[in-house]
């Protein structure tokens, strides 16, 4: 079963589901009619597992886009400036056009979110190859820049409210029916990434071995960039920030079975989910019926697990090239 | 002890005396121009009912200087004991662990048991917990990771400030709302919110803690050399690295209560103060830096509330400018 970490992770995600559509504030069937609790189930229940599922699989394959192109394990669009350019550019939509329809949100959001994440990209192209920490902390500080602007305008605004509920913690309480589906877009995007896996397992060996290889890096590195960004933007917009999934699960799965993509994506997307899904039934459950945000249940739990990533391996060398697994 | 540390201590090669002459001129220039802003702060614009505006002000100014001063202090400390200058002690975590504590606290008595406890009290109980808790977990971590992997060290702290926020977040949110309404006032960085019963005992701790720390200069110019070095120079490195810190954690206590968690302002202050000072010497290093961060926020703060009437944002433009400045140094290369 640990040959393949993807099975595992299919099995941990299959029972989570399960609790996922059994827990809440409303029981379902025993007490309430039948009827009732076939509509919690097909409108709040079937939604949320979903929405948390593709949020977790997108996000984790993002992550491993995003490490492929900046060819380091240190990164995610949560730490890169990504998922603050698509809440700036979400802000900027909803100060200037109150009541702007749900797909210029969308656009300007994954607008905002490319047009960062490309920042971030030439930025680090300036670093040395071999100083791999500095990349995570450039972007981190790129963020907090992004995020300085975001409280600047929300505050001059007073859509600060606005900024800090909906955008700055992630969180699923208010998926219903209805409230959900862009993920689906996400999960579109990630999908991509599954089609190109190898070009992206190339890319990450480096432009000139990618293009000796017969590849283009440019083009791959433009897919890339669109997948990271919907799939951020997407994922901002409908639920909030989600943080460190990208992070952590793609390097767990690599640590499991090595960097060929398209074996290791599928695992990813799953543990993925697994993880966003187990932060969110914590949520739930702790201080039950009332939730607390996935996105604060990740920035514990993922902190932890990033520090142990962090001083666990010895300083890694060459990141992305190594024995598969 | 700090005697024979000072006499030992090679005189640093890069700084002839030409350098040392102006950088003592822009110290005194320094000081000239906090007193025009302070002046301008106190008296600009006074109309009737001057009295009670003049009382108001002085207590903001009193405010303002002591946390120019104090964060200022605080990340040249922090910057001499990490042996590197783009780091302050809030890009670590610092005032994350302050908050935290905080929040811990006022979830654990309540709203009304945490109003009861007298403001002092208060005060110095959380920044003793936060000074032990600094001293346990930034101690180790600057011991074990040497000198050598200073990126690593870097990210640990900055995730370890995500770590103490995220827990903070989570604890406020299983709050009452009352008890969340306070901590939300807390942990919005703002210069013009001062509370004058806290700024009773901040002040005396600051000036105490600044007092210290310049007294504890020539040692720290000694352990600014590195552990071998300044062992060798029979200086008791762990021990002043501990006050080091000790003093670091209390200045961060300081200014994170009164105006909240700023990560940046030291950064800036604190490259500036040593540009102006010209030497590496924490005799003239520390007074330097404190004098460029008490007119960055005066200054500042004039600026945006008297001209531009923006009052609550000096604390978010100067994180915007002071992350631009991180940025361009650690593209530049000074980290390495």
């Amino acid at each position: 079963m640990l040959r393949n970490p993807a099975i595992l992770f299919a099995l941990v995600l299959v029972p989570l589901a399960l609790a996922s559509l059994m827990v809440g504030a409303a029981g379902l069937g025993t007490s309430a009619l039948a009827a009732d609790g076939w509509l919690v189930l097909t409108v709040s229940r079937l939604p949320r597992t979903l929405a948390v599922i593709l949020t977790g699989a997108a996000l984790s394959v993002a992550g491993v886009v995003m490490q492929q192109l900046v060819r380091n394990r240190f990164v995610e669009p949560g730490t890169t400036g990504t998922a603050e350019g698509a809440a700036l550019g979400l802000l900027l939509v909803n100060a200037s056009f109150p009541g702007a329809p749900i797909w210029s949100q969308m656009l300007a959001a994954s607008v905002a979110a490319l047009a960062s994440t490309w920042l971030f990209l030439r930025l680090v192209r300036r670093l040395p190859v071999r100083e791999v920490l500095l990349v995570p902390l450039v972007g981190m500080i790129l963020a907090g820049i992004l995020q300085a602007v975001v409280t600047f305008i929300g505050w001059e605004t007073d859509l600060l409210q606005f900024v800090s509920v909906w955008l700055m913690s992630g969180e699923f309480s208010g998926v219903i029916s209805g409230r959900y589906e862009l993920l689906w877009v996400a999960g579109g995007a990630a999908a991509l990434a599954f089609v190109a896996a190898d070009r992206f397992a190339i890319l990450g060996l480096g432009t000139d071995r990618a293009t000796s290889l017969g590849l283009k890096p440019e083009a791959v590195m433009r897919l890339g960039l669109v997948v990271v960004a919907v799939v951020t933007a997407m994922v901002v917009a409908t639920v909030g920030m989600v943080p460190f999934v990208g992070l952590v699960v793609p390097n767990i799965t690599q640590r499991l079975m090595g960097d060929n993509l398209r074996r290791t994506l599928p695992a990813t997307a799953l543990g993925g989910a697994a993880l966003v899904l187990a932060c969110d039934l914590i949520g739930r459950l702790v201080r039950y019926p009332y939730e607390l945000p996935v996105g604060s249940v990740l920035g514990v739990i993922g902190a932890c697990l990033f520090l142990w990533l962090l001083w666990r391996r010895p300083a890694p060398s060459t990141p992305a090239v190594r024995r598969h697994g | 002890m700090a005697d024979a540390a000072l006499s030992f201590a090679p005189a640093p090669a890069d700084t002839p005396r030409a350098r040392s002459v102006a950088g003592r001129r822009a110290l005194w220039l320094m000081a000239a121009a906090l007193l025009v802003v302070s002046g301008l702060w106190l008296f600009q614009g006074l109309g009737r009912g001057w009295a009670f505006i003049l009382e108001l002000r002085a207590e903001k100014l009193a405010g303002m200087l002591i946390i120019g001063a104090a964060v200022s202090v605080a990340t040249v400390l922090f910057q001499t004991v990490s042996r590197n200058r783009i780091l302050t002690p809030q890009i670590m975590g610092f005032d994350a662990l302050y908050m935290l504590g905080q929040v811990l606290m006022i979830s654990g008595l309540g709203i009304a048991g945490y109003a009861a406890v007298p403001v002092g009290a208060k005060f110095l109980g959380e920044t003793v917990v936060m000074t032990a808790a600094a001293l346990a977990l930034f101690g180790t971590l600057l011991t074990r990771a040497g000198s050598g992997d200073v990126a690593r060290m870097i990210l640990t702290g900055v995730i370890l400030g995500v770590l103490f926020r995220s827990l903070g977040g989570l604890v406020q949110r299983a709050m009452d709302p009352n008890d969340f309404a306070m901590v939300q006032a807390a942990s919005f960085a703002s210069f013009s919110r001062i509370d004058g019963a806290l700024l009773i005992w901040a002040a005396p701790i600051a000036l105490l803690a600044m007092g210290a720390a310049w007294r504890l200069s020539a040692r720290l110019d000694v352990l600014a050399l590195g552990r071998d070095p300044a062992v060798s120079l029979g200086l008791a490195h762990d021990r002043v690295m501990v006050a080091a810190l000790s003093l670091t954690a209390v200045l961060v206590a300081v200014s994170t209560a009164l105006v909240g968690p700023v990560a940046f302002l030291g950064l800036i202050t604190a490259g500036l103060g040593r540009a102006l000072a010209g030497t590496a010497r924490h005799a003239r290093l520390l007074p330097a830096a404190a004098l460029t961060g008490a007119v960055l926020v005066v200054g500042g703060q004039l600026l945006f509330e008297r001209f531009l009437g923006l009052a609550g944002t000096l604390s978010v433009v100067i994180e915007f400018a002071g992350g631009l400045v991180f940025l361009w140094l650690l593209l530049k290369g000074r980290v390495r």
